[in-house]
């Protein structure tokens, strides 16, 4: 396990869900963590919204300032130095999506390159329209490679329709994954899905991850 | 085959457009609708078409303007205020009679107000988006797959009609993200007598315009345009009824209040409360007559807002005051919960029933 995972890919691929529950995962085996909510792009959704789950976890979560506010400032606070400097903790940070997101990376890769003791996780998931194919995927990658000075050591499998996803629905992508591997020489680590999905996944996928989803005021019950 | 993405209610509009035929965007960024336009600069360049982010909201409206008048389907998009500093422009495709999409995914007013979902702009869109007598016709999607549909439905009425349409949503139905079979691509060929695009020296020029030298020949502009406004009132007025057979009480929501209530609603006829629910889809032409046809029937109605109450005063009209009309609103960027939906209509019922 290395001390610093980071989850980065394109915007809506999940890897604000993921870098939650992976958080989750490292405290309940033993570990002191930090979670960075590094998004300076998205409005919505955020981090922050499980701020009560990570903390009742005894997860130390850092934010920007004005996540959630009514304000569009893209400022990351001082303590997120934390993440990458103090090494007595395991650090999970969430990255903006795309290239415009991975640019707040930048000012912390010097300090990540030098410790090298880090997991650069691509989030892939085949089933948004703009990365449906491995090649297109690729592009997204190279494109936040450049932006965050940081290559990807690893590739995550999150391909899901969100509420309506059926194990089927992930098992067919499991080609496209493989393939997205091959072209850019990563392994694909883990696939992840909702727990129930996941439970039936098992039997078919190696390294299936399950993720617990936070539930949405608007979602319709029924 | 049609085929199953996951995607942000921002892009939903973005693709749906390009397959409606769309090949024009015009716009400049703003949260929370900031996806349209990073959506439409990645693929117009990919497909021959154009995206251009303008220099300003008027700047953008204004090249919108400049397309329709060619006979091109042609959209911009922005957030409340946003849409304030194009309502000059929308007053003038109004005044041509050109036919565009305008998308509103509005976020907390008044102001600069904020970056959190709001309904705010209603009276805004179904009242009179710019100087004149001119009405937009308004469509209020409440989910990621109706962000889709409802673009290529406003396209078609917006070119059938030459009235500008808008889609009126909301900062959580543009960012929030949900599974959507997108509409078959369609390439769009403009049949538009009217339009300008070079006469060949073969006809007389047509000339796109919303200034009249005389009174009377604006005065007919007008009236020939307002009868168009009486069809689409007759014709294509668009709602949902949500358990409404029975119902002695009548929640009335769009977009994003409309979800929330649907859950206030079905736990409330778990307590045995007789409540069902008119979502209006077309703000404009608003759905009068299953209102005038509920208030014959239920005790109260409930108009669940996030605004201080704007769409209540439709409501009010429709039913014309035949029963009590309340609110439940929340305002500035908040969104009223299942929780609070419930306690309203629990009050609507008469304490606990």
């Amino acid at each position: 396990m290395k001390r610093v995972t980071l989850f980065a890919g394109h915007y809506g691929s999940g890897k604000t869900n993921i870098a939650v529950n992976f958080a989750l995962y490292l405290k309940s085996i033993g570990k002191d963590v930090i979670i960075a909510d590094m998004d300076i792009v998205n409005p919505y959704f955020r981090t922050k919204d499980s701020m009560t789950e990570l903390e009742k976890a005894g997860i130390e979560l850092i934010s920007p300032q004005f996540a959630n506010s009514n304000v569009d400032l893209p400022a990351l606070p001082q303590e997120m130095y934390k993440t990458v400097q103090d090494k007595s903790k395991y650090s999970v940070l969430d990255i903006g999506g795309d290239d415009r997101g991975a640019y707040a990376l930048g000012r912390y890769t010097p300090y990540i390159l030098e410790e090298n003791d880090y997991e650069f996780v691509f989030v892939a998931n085949f089933y948004r329209p703009l990365t449906t194919t491995a090649a297109e995927a690729l592009e997204v990658m190279r494109e936040v490679e450049v932006a965050a000075g940081l290559k990807f050591t690893a590739i995550v499998n999150n391909s899901n329709v969100g509420n309506d996803t059926e194990p089927e629905d992930v098992l067919t992508t499991v080609p496209k994954a493989e393939e997205l591997s091959r072209i850019s020489g990563l392994p694909v680590i883990m696939t992840t899905a909702e727990t129930k999905v996941c439970e039936q996944l098992k039997t078919e996928i190696d390294n299936v991850f399950p993720l617990k989803l936070q539930k949405k005021y608007f979602d319709i019950k029924g | 085959m049609a085929e199953k993405v996951l995607m942000k209610g921002n892009e939903a509009i973005a693709e749906a457009a390009i397959r409606a035929g769309c090949m024009h965007y015009f716009g400049y960024p703003i949260t929370p609708q900031t996806e349209i336009a990073a959506y439409m600069a990645k693929r117009m360049p990919k497909i021959g078409g154009v995206f251009l982010q303008a220099e300003s909201e008027i700047a953008a409206i204004n090249m919108v303007y400049g397309v329709a008048g060619t006979g091109f389907r042609v959209m911009t998009s922005s957030s409340s205020p946003g849409i304030s500093l194009k309502g000059e422009g929308i007053s003038y495709l109004a005044g041509a009679d050109l036919p565009a999409l305008i998308v509103n995914v509005q976020r907390g007013g008044p102001g600069l107000g904020g970056i959190q979902p709001s309904q705010s702009d209603y009276f805004q869109a179904t009242r009179g988006l710019g100087h004149g007598d001119f009405h937009l016709i308004v469509m209020a999607p409440a989910s990621v797959q109706e962000m889709a549909d409802m673009t290529a439905k406003c396209f078609d009425l917006s070119d059938k009609y030459r009235v500008p349409a808008m889609i009126l949503a909301d900062g959580t139905l543009g960012q929030m993200m949900e599974p959507v079979v997108l509409p078959e691509p369609t390439e769009y060929k403009p049949d538009k007598p009217w339009a300008v695009t070079g006469t060949n020296c073969e006809r007389k020029h047509n000339i796109i315009n919303s200034l009249y030298l005389k009174p009377e020949e604006l005065e007919k502009t007008n009236f020939e345009r307002f009868e168009r406004y009486k069809a689409i009132e007759e014709n294509e007025p668009l709602w949902e009824e949500f358990m409404m057979d029975d119902a002695e009480i009548c929640v009335a929501a769009f977009g994003i209040a409309a979800r929330v209530s649907k859950n206030a609603i079905m736990a409330a006829r778990e307590k045995g409360i007789k409540v069902g629910m008119i979502r209006p889809i077309t703000l404009w032409p608003f759905p009068k007559k299953p209102f005038k046809a509920a208030a014959d029937k239920c005790k109260a109605f409930i108009s669940v807002e996030l605004s201080m109450g704007q769409m209540i005063e439709d409501v009010q009209l429709a039913t014309e005051c035949k029963v009590p009309v309340t609110l439940c609103n929340r305002a500035g960027g908040m969104i009223p919960s299942p929780e609070e939906v419930l306690e309203a209509i629990e009050r609507a019922a008469g304490g606990n029933k």
